[in-house]
């Protein structure tokens, strides 16, 4: 292994010079490391569908998908399959640009993401010092995928169902951003790293707890899932801002959602779980990013759980809660949060 | 040239073509969408700059929030934009008078940047510039910034008033403590009907 990484290191001074090799040799590594921390995002993607069809399942008495492959382990390669060769339908009046845009603004921002979430102390791709403010600023930029797939499809139903969902998610944004708020000022720090460090004692799930229920269901909502589903409220808009997408451009709004999906579970133990500490001192021969994927594990589970088990909300009855409810407590949890550290002498 | 100018100059161009497509682009939709290009790589411009937080704030407040907006009441509004860009040039004396006052600010800035208090010397001690700048916005600038908090408030205010509207009576509306406190005996009545009495 060394001897290749000299060879490389040779060749590439020969080639290039010592001016630029350098950076471009850390392009390079960077590179590898992005395909490193993206291919597991997409398996995780894939398989994180099959689960939830096999758990739901489970929970109504079904069999779920369990054809293709042993239980039906490789369904998930035999839908990209079918998406991928799939025709690439484009609605007449479409804005073509914007129109084949949207999709890739929705995924990019997902991938994007994971970025700065760290696995374990050492493995993380980019360590940057305000780690949770780069996820909640392209967490936002999430929307105009949305925005912009309903507009230039040129059709009532996937317009309405953007505008639907983009309300959704810009009210449920706040709630989301507040409640994490609590766990910044406990930590003192806006690197995730060091949010995870600072509950080597005390996981922040035990007092704040509001916050993280607030933080969940807001994260559900965000994430446009039932009970909130109501952009895809197949009953009213057919599937909402994605009606008029077919083959792969379909499948790349899918994927964006499980990967967004998947990241705010991971976000939530790391904020409030205890990211990759383990719940007793005993257990730390376990490594890290298994008690991760554990703690990140459940709360996907929960996810689906509430699948099966809450009826859709109503819109107006989404935005009350939104705006009346989460909002008014996150913010009181925010002034509480204060006035503990300020009672108990940690400020 | 280093690899960091290289990289400065690229999102210096887009920043600057991108603010071009603003003004030339037909569709009012696509010069929001080149407007949030803009800012995109006036973020990317900050990274280079070790202006993390403030790239970070740009992201979410300008495009995460405010350009969304835009794009809403841009694509809501049923407005003649063809009308409107022959009325534009009527608007072109104030333009130029607002856009020479800014290029004035920005060569004062550029000529006397000694004058103007910055946070340099804070981000020289070797701390986050979060820290730094919430250290110096804080302390230093603590009037300034709950002014300008006040005057966020009242403009928050203004807009909740301005659009507050009154339900004519006799709307229907959810009260949802209601709805959970009522009990089966209020809801629902049993009534015994022999067969062939009818209702």
């Amino acid at each position: 292994m060394t001897e290749l990484y000299q060879f490389i290191q040779n060749q590439g001074l020969a080639l290039l010079g010592p001016q630029w090799w350098p950076p471009v040799w850390t392009l390079v590594w960077t590179l590898i490391k992005i395909i490193l921390l993206v291919t597991p995002v997409m398996i995780g993607v894939s398989y994180y569908t099959l689960a939830e069809r096999k758990v739901i399942g489970a929970m109504q008495v079904r069999l779920g998908p369990n054809r293709v492959g042993f239980f039906g382990i490789l369904q998930p390669f035999a839908d990209a399959l079918k998406l991928i060769t799939k025709e690439t339908m484009i609605p007449q009046g479409a804005k073509k640009t914007v129109f084949f845009l949207a999709p890739a603004l929705t995924l990019i921002p997902a991938l994007l993401m994971w970025a700065v979430v760290p696995f374990s102390p050492e493995l993380i791709l980019a360590d940057v010092n305000v780690g949770i403010l780069y996820v909640l600023a392209i967490s936002s930029l999430g929307v105009y995928g949305v925005l912009l797939s309903g507009w230039s499809s040129n059709s009532r139903y996937a317009f309405l169902g953007s505008m639907r969902s983009a309300s959704q998610m810009i009210s449920y944004e706040v709630a989301l951003g507040f409640s994490l708020i609590p766990v910044i000022l406990l930590s003192g720090s806006l690197s995730l790293k060091d949010i995870v460090a600072s509950q080597q004692h005390l996981w922040n799930v035990i007092p704040l707890l509001p916050p993280f229920l607030l933080y969940f269901i807001s994260a559900v909502a965000e994430t446009n899932r039932s009970p909130f589903d109501l952009p895809e409220a197949e009953a009213e808009l057919v599937a909402g801002y994605f009606t008029d997408y077919s083959g792969m451009g379909f499948g790349l709004f899918f994927l964006g959602e499980y990967a967004n999906m998947i990241l705010v579970c991971f976000l939530g133990s790391l904020m409030f779980l205890g990211g990759w500490l383990p719940p007793i001192g005993m257990l730390s021969f376990i490594p890290g990013i298994i008690w991760l994927g554990l703690k990140a594990g459940f709360l996907m589970f929960v996810f689906l759980w509430i699948r099966a088990t809450f009826p859709r909300y109503r819109y107006d009855q989404l935005m009350r809660l939104g705006w009346k409810i989460f909002l008014p407590i996150s913010l009181i949890w925010i002034f509480v949060t204060g006035l503990g550290m300020h009672l108990f002498g940690k400020v | 040239m280093q690899v960091v100018d290289v990289i400065f100059y690229a999102f210096a161009t887009i920043t600057a073509l991108a603010a071009a497509g603003v003004i030339r682009s037909r569709s009012p939709v696509h010069s929001v969408l080149f407007l949030i290009l803009t800012f995109f790589s006036t973020a990317a411009v900050f990274v280079l700059l070790e202006a993390e937080f403030l790239a970070a704030l740009l992201v979410m407040v300008y495009m995460g929030a405010v350009a969304v907006l835009f794009l809403f009441v841009i694509m809501m509004l049923d407005v003649d934009f063809a009308t409107l860009k022959e009325q534009a040039l009527s608007h072109l004396p104030v333009g130029l008078a607002v856009g020479l006052v800014i290029l004035a600010e920005f060569v004062v800035i550029a000529t006397q940047s000694q004058a103007i208090p910055s946070t340099a010397a804070a981000t020289a001690a070797p701390v986050a510039n979060t820290l730094a700048i919430g250290r110096v916005m804080y302390t230093q600038y603590l009037y300034p910034f709950e002014v300008a908090s006040l005057v966020l408030l009242v403009a928050l205010i203004g807009a909740i008033v301005l659009t507050l509207r009154k339900r004519e009576r006799g709307a229907k509306r959810q009260n949802i403590s209601q709805q959970i406190a009522r009990t089966r005996a209020e809801a629902v009545e049993l009534v015994k009907r022999q067969p062939g009495e009818g209702a």
